[in-house]
């Protein structure tokens, strides 16, 4: 099933579909990009937002929401804490980036990987079509297969998170001797 | 729809995030720029198993693990960035070379 560029503008989920893009894009351009700190975690939540409702637009409704609750939730949170404790300055700083003469290379990469990236999907797949889901993926089948086909990856998942909670409360409190001598 | 505009889609936010990867100096904006990555990653997955239209949800499923693991590790890299805060006070990557030469 190929897709021509005038059946492909006509169909109205496109435009939703770029009504979302776009946003995300900038957004994560201004993450990578911005001056100042708060701003660019806060646009950050617009580039999760973005990939969220994408989520929702293929019917992926349960990825969706726990990308709002888990990233905007928490993630953000975590990330804005982490601005205020290590005391970055919260006005415009141009220290947050290296300067031009760093950039450029990196430039270049990004837009190298990108035209690789593109010219390999589009070589690869053209104009070939999805059909738009009927009906989201029922939150009950995701369940239903994690809990037969991926058991094991999501006990190992469950597992790594014990350590990640264990291992951030040993990086991140005082050694109580340590503080008794100083 | 195609599935070429949600792979685009991600392989931009990709290289937007290897970009931020690459220029930032302070490390939470680092860790900030990962995400952005990671975000790309999961949308791929997303949209090929909706393409694939797989019966047993693997795409759906490996973007939760993700988002799991990603939500670990954004908490330790905090946890290593307040640690080197609190012994050198800089949050700046450039200034973490002393296991430079």
């Amino acid at each position: 099933m190929t897709v021509t560029f005038a059946d492909w503008i006509t169909e109205l989920a496109n435009w939703v579909f770029l009504l979302i893009a776009i946003p995300t894009v900038v957004a994560a351009f201004f993450v990578v990009t911005a001056k100042n700190v708060v701003r660019a975690v806060l646009s950050l939540v617009i580039t999760l937002a973005g990939t969220a409702a994408l989520f929702l637009m293929l019917g992926a409704e349960f990825v969706g929401w726990t990308v709002v609750l888990v990233y905007i939730g928490a993630v953000v949170i975590l990330f804005l804490m982490g601005i205020m404790i290590t005391q970055s300055p919260l006005t415009s700083s141009t220290e947050l980036s290296q300067p031009m003469s760093m950039r450029t290379p990196a430039i270049l990469l990004s837009v190298v990987l990108f035209g690789v990236i593109a010219w390999a999907v589009i070589v690869s797949f053209g104009a070939e079509g999805i059909p738009l889901p009927d009906e989201a993926t029922r939150t009950a089948s995701i369940g239903e297969a994690m809990f037969t086909n991926w058991v094991i990856p999501f006990e190992v998942v469950s597992f790594v998170l014990l350590a990640a909670l264990i291992g951030g409360i040993t990086l991140a409190r005082r050694d109580p001797v340590e503080e008794g001598e100083a | 729809m195609t599935i070429v505009q949600f792979v685009l889609l991600g392989a931009a936010l990709f290289s937007i995030g290897l970009y931020g990867v690459l220029t930032r100096k302070n490390a939470i904006l680092v860790l900030a720029s990962v995400e952005v990555m990671l975000a790309a990653v999961n949308v791929n997955l997303v949209a090929f198993d909706v393409y694939l239209g797989d019966t047993s949800s693997a795409g759906q499923v490996m973007a939760l693990f993700i988002i799991a693991l990603a939500a670990a590790e954004v908490g330790i890299g905090i946890a290593i960035v307040l640690m080197i805060f609190r012994n050198r006070r800089t949050a700046d990557v450039d200034d973490l070379d002393v296991m430079r030469y």
